[in-house]
């Protein structure tokens, strides 16, 4: 059997065990991230994952000392990251006491010093004998093949203690996240529970560090929670979507990275994840893009007919004998070049808007040459006139608009009135008004 | 070690001070509109660009379109064109997504900057057959083989001409629109009413960052571009209120961090080992000893700035205690002195007084020897008594309290018991004047809502 093949069935007992834990890594960071996104701290993660840099170098110098050659002890060195990266963050923490220094000044201090030190320490550790065959730049850059069954157990426990924290302390975080003063009005211990959250965050990024690399972990709290914003506006909801990309992009990147030995297995996690962003970004059921541009894209063509049919009937509203029933409105015919003339519109706008109402059958097309209302549009032209002068008289009565100013008002605003505004603004008018078809317009029509 | 010191070593220090200091201008203003993240996010998503642009000359020498010395001389221009034009996108991109997807302004930085350096790593991983570029490179730099890269026959390396060029660009912007930029930060409303594109100055401040960013890049790594961007200018705003201030200081840190980050990086190393007794450390990367010697210099600035510092702020709040504790003394007393009639001028234990102002002994003693010192206070072993400045001092005080007493109770309608400790507080900063317009304001009192006499202002 092919390798890539034997990768992709499982076939591997390690690429299993790899699997498993990054994995359940992905599912942690998304419900963990989640929150964090939540709470405005999405870029913790990242000063968090920076500063732990210097921690796996002394870890890795400390356990040398101790026992030449035993310095790549997998728990040792994640205890040391966990060290450094809890420091960078109180001193982050810290420095946000000084008045001058804002937040986001002190992450990215932190962030860049501690760094700084992490490289230091790891350029001294590349002159030992035993410093160039560390593999220690696999924690920068991430490289989850090198993980061995037993550094797997270790993440997929840490990593279902975190779940279960998370699980347990659902509903204090949720109130921490979304108002964290009525939390602490209410008694609960904020500080407590953010320092909590704070440990989950680095948790997870040491967790991931050798499987996606520290420059890329925060990658997993921040993409997998801003995806599964836009599917959902429900906390819990949201969690369980971020936790569903997090596990399948991590999923699939060790796979692919399995497969085909070039792709590393960090970069391609994180490529997965951002492949979910742009998908949940274009198709998110809540605010994806592609759903806000059919929506914008219905209402304009709603607006366009409303406009169209209201033309129509401004223009034929002068031959309206006040014998004639408004039925006749059917028989008086509508040339082209009238309805070009009847608003600021362009010829294309208007052939494209005159075509819809064709096919709406709104308007027909006679053989003379010009266009008729049908009876649908007949109706709606007077509802949406209704709905425009309405509105005009209702500025006029209750805002004391000046009637010359109205019109452009009532234009913005007639397609947004919904039906129990109507309804209103009809018994308004019909308990000062005798019973007319449509209203007179307040101010002299269509202004040439 | 600082015996061999050669030119190679000045070339490096001179590098990584324009360096240094050409991210220390733009820094200065992304830190002062608080979006010092922008720099890390940038030096991120540059990669792919430049990965890019590596492989778009490499191809188009091995296609046989450009002859090895044109792709010699085109290379570093396609770097800098190509890092620039990802620089640029990875703002835009940030930015739309900010405003259409309504992610919160840092998560959508960390979304784009991610998945920007997730495919350069890729890119690289899967192009390490046709070219030869090392990721760490990227983040470490390369400041100890600048000078194999020279200007034509001169000795210069080009990665000083580079970096002093944008150092100059920046300098020469920041001259030519030091007032615009002034206003732009600190009140772009005010900019924009006045006509100053507020916008485009802080998109051109960003496409100025990214230029910097890049050409700095390649010569001194990413940790120490982050590194600049930001921590001269925090050492700056903590020495300095005034933005020309804050600038010749961030100037002057970022230049000192390279110079003792260098010396650091030839001097640590031998130290350490020594100290360690450990002979086979190796050497220290000279990008992230500058970077920890401008973090030195942070520390030192939190701690010693002359207004900022968290030593002088610790030192003034302990005068202000030893201030109020010194008043409460000479409060505690005149009160003793009221209670019992005729006793004025009796000495009082000092443990009564540490009694009644529940403090420790200790700080009660030095207090009682600055009173002394000043002349309100008499102290004979174990007791001590009021002389006639020091009982004019603690009446003045117990005035200014009983007369906030009755402001609050006349004017604020509080309850009887809840006056006392607002002014046992405000009787502390209530000035002369301040204290006769309360008098004023009340129609001089005699008493205050307690039913205790204010006593009459004592005359200095």
């Amino acid at each position: 059997m092919p390798d890539p093949l034997r990768a992709l069935l499982l076939q591997d007992y390690n690429t299993r065990v790899v699997l498993l834990g990054t994995v359940l890594l992905g599912i942690c960071s998304g419900i963990v991230g989640t929150l964090m996104l939540m709470r405005k701290r999405a870029l913790v993660g990242d000063v968090a994952s920076h500063a732990a840099l210097p921690g796996v170098g002394l870890a890795f110098l400390f356990l040398e000392r101790w026992q030449p050659g035993g310095g790549r002890w997998f728990p040792g060195l994640l205890c040391g990251a966990a060290c450094t990266a809890a420091l960078g963050l109180v001193c982050a923490q810290g420095m946000r006491r000084i008045r001058r220094i804002h937040e986001d000044a002190a992450l990215a201090i932190t962030l860049s010093l501690f760094f700084g030190a992490g490289v230091v320490l790891f350029t001294m550790i590349q002159g030992l004998p035993t410093g160039q065959s560390a593999g220690l730049s696999e924690f920068v850059f991430g490289k989850a093949a090198a993980l061995v069954a037993r550094d797997v157990w270790l993440i997929a426990g840490a990593s279902m203690c975190v779940l279960l924290v998370c699980l347990a302390l659902r509903k204090e975080f949720t109130l921490l996240c979304f108002d964290s003063e009525f939390a602490a009005a209410s008694g609960w211990p904020v500080g407590w529970l953010d320092l909590l959250l704070t440990g989950l965050v680095i948790c997870v990024t040491v967790l991931g560090m050798q499987s996606v690399g520290l420059l890329l972990v925060v990658a997993l709290l921040v993409l997998p929670a801003a995806s599964a914003q836009f599917w959902t506006h429900r906390l819990e909801p949201m969690q369980l979507v971020a936790a569903g990309f997090g596990g399948a992009s991590a999923g699939l990147g060790v796979l692919l990275s399995a497969a085909v030995p070039k792709l590393a297995a960090g970069a391609v996690i994180v490529l997965m994840a951002a492949l979910g962003f742009g998908l949940s970004l274009l198709w998110g059921r809540r605010r994806g893009l592609v759903w806000q541009w059919l929506e914008a894209a219905k209402l304009r063509r709603r607006i366009g007919l409303d406009d169209l049919l209201r033309a129509c009937f401004e223009l034929l509203e002068p031959k309206l004998s006040s014998a004639a029933t408004v039925e006749s409105l059917s028989d008086m015919p509508l040339s082209h070049a009238d309805l070009t003339q009847a608003r600021t519109w362009s010829a294309a706008r208007l052939t494209s808007l005159l075509h819809q109402a064709l096919r709406g059958a709104y308007l027909r097309y006679d053989a003379d040459g010009c266009y008729r209302l049908t009876g649908a549009g007949r109706r709606e032209a007077i509802r949406a006139v209704r709905r425009h002068r309405l509105w005009e008289l209702y500025l006029i009565h209750h805002a004391h608009a000046a009637p010359a100013t109205v019109d452009q008002s009532a234009d913005a605003v007639e397609h947004l009135l919904q039906p129990d505004d109507m309804e209103q603004l009809e018994t308004l008018w019909q308990q000062t008004h005798p019973q007319l078809p449509v209203p007179v317009s307040p101010h002299v029509a269509a202004p040439n | 070690m600082l015996m061999d010191w050669s030119m190679l070593d000045t070339w490096i220090v001179i590098t990584a001070a324009l360096a240094a200091m050409g991210c220390a201008l733009p820094g200065t203003f992304l830190l002062l509109r608080r979006q010092s993240l922008m720099g890390d996010a940038l030096s991120h998503s540059v990669l792919p660009g430049i990965v890019l642009a590596y492989l778009a000359v490499d191809q188009l020498q091995h296609a046989g379109w450009w002859s090895t010395s044109t792709a010699l001389a085109w290379r570093h221009p396609m770097l800098f064109v190509g890092a620039a034009a990802t620089a640029i996108l990875s703002g835009a991109l940030s930015e739309l997504l900010a405003r259409a997807g309504r992610l919160d302004a840092n998560a959508a930085l960390g979304v784009v900057y991610t998945a920007m350096f997730a495919a350069g790593l890729l890119l690289i991983r899967l192009a390490a057959d046709a070219a030869h570029i090392d990721p760490g490179c990227v983040l470490y730099g390369n400041l100890e083989t600048i000078v194999t890269d020279t200007v034509g026959q001169t000795q210069i390396p080009r990665a000083v001409i580079v970096n002093g060029v944008i150092l100059l660009l920046n300098s020469g912007a920041l001259l030519l629109s030091y007032k615009e930029l002034q206003l732009c930060t600190f009140d772009p409303a005010l900019a924009t009413a006045l006509g100053i594109p507020a916008r485009l100055v802080q998109q051109l401040l960003l496409a100025a960052t990214g230029a910097t960013v890049v050409a700095a890049f390649e010569s001194v790594g990413s940790i120490l571009v982050i590194a600049m961007l930001v921590v001269p200018p925090a050492c700056g705003v903590l020495l300095s209120d005034r933005l020309s201030g804050v600038l010749g200081f961030s100037l002057l840190i970022a230049s000192l961090s390279a110079v003792f980050g260098h010396v650091g990086a030839l001097v640590m190393p031998d130290v350490v080992r020594w100290t360690l007794a450990w002979p086979e450390l190796g050497d220290i990367s000279t990008a992230g000893m500058m970077s920890v010697a401008g973090g030195a210099a942070f520390l030192g600035c939190w701690l010693l700035a002359p207004r900022h510092g968290l030593v002088r702020q610790w030192r003034d709040h302990q005068r202000l205690q030893r201030r109020i504790l010194s008043e409460d003394i000479l409060g505690a007393l005149y009160r003793i002195e009221e209670l019992v009639p005729n006793a004025a001028g009796e000495l009082r234990a000092k443990a009564d007084l540490a009694a009644a102002l529940s403090v420790s002994p200790g700080r009660l003693e030095v207090c009682l020897q600055r009173l002394k010192q000043r002349g309100e206070l008499e102290i004979s072993g174990a007791t001590a008594r009021l002389t006639p400045t020091g009982r004019q001092a603690a009446q003045n005080l117990v005035r200014s309290h009983r007369l906030w007493e009755s402001y609050l109770a006349h004017h604020f309608h509080l309850e009887l018991p809840r006056l006392h400790a607002s002014a046992e507080q405000v009787e502390h900063f209530l000035d002369p004047q301040l204290r006769e317009e309360l008098a004023e304001e009340l129609q001089q009192p005699g008493r205050d809502p307690h039913g205790s006499s204010i006593p009459p202002s004592g005359s200095t």
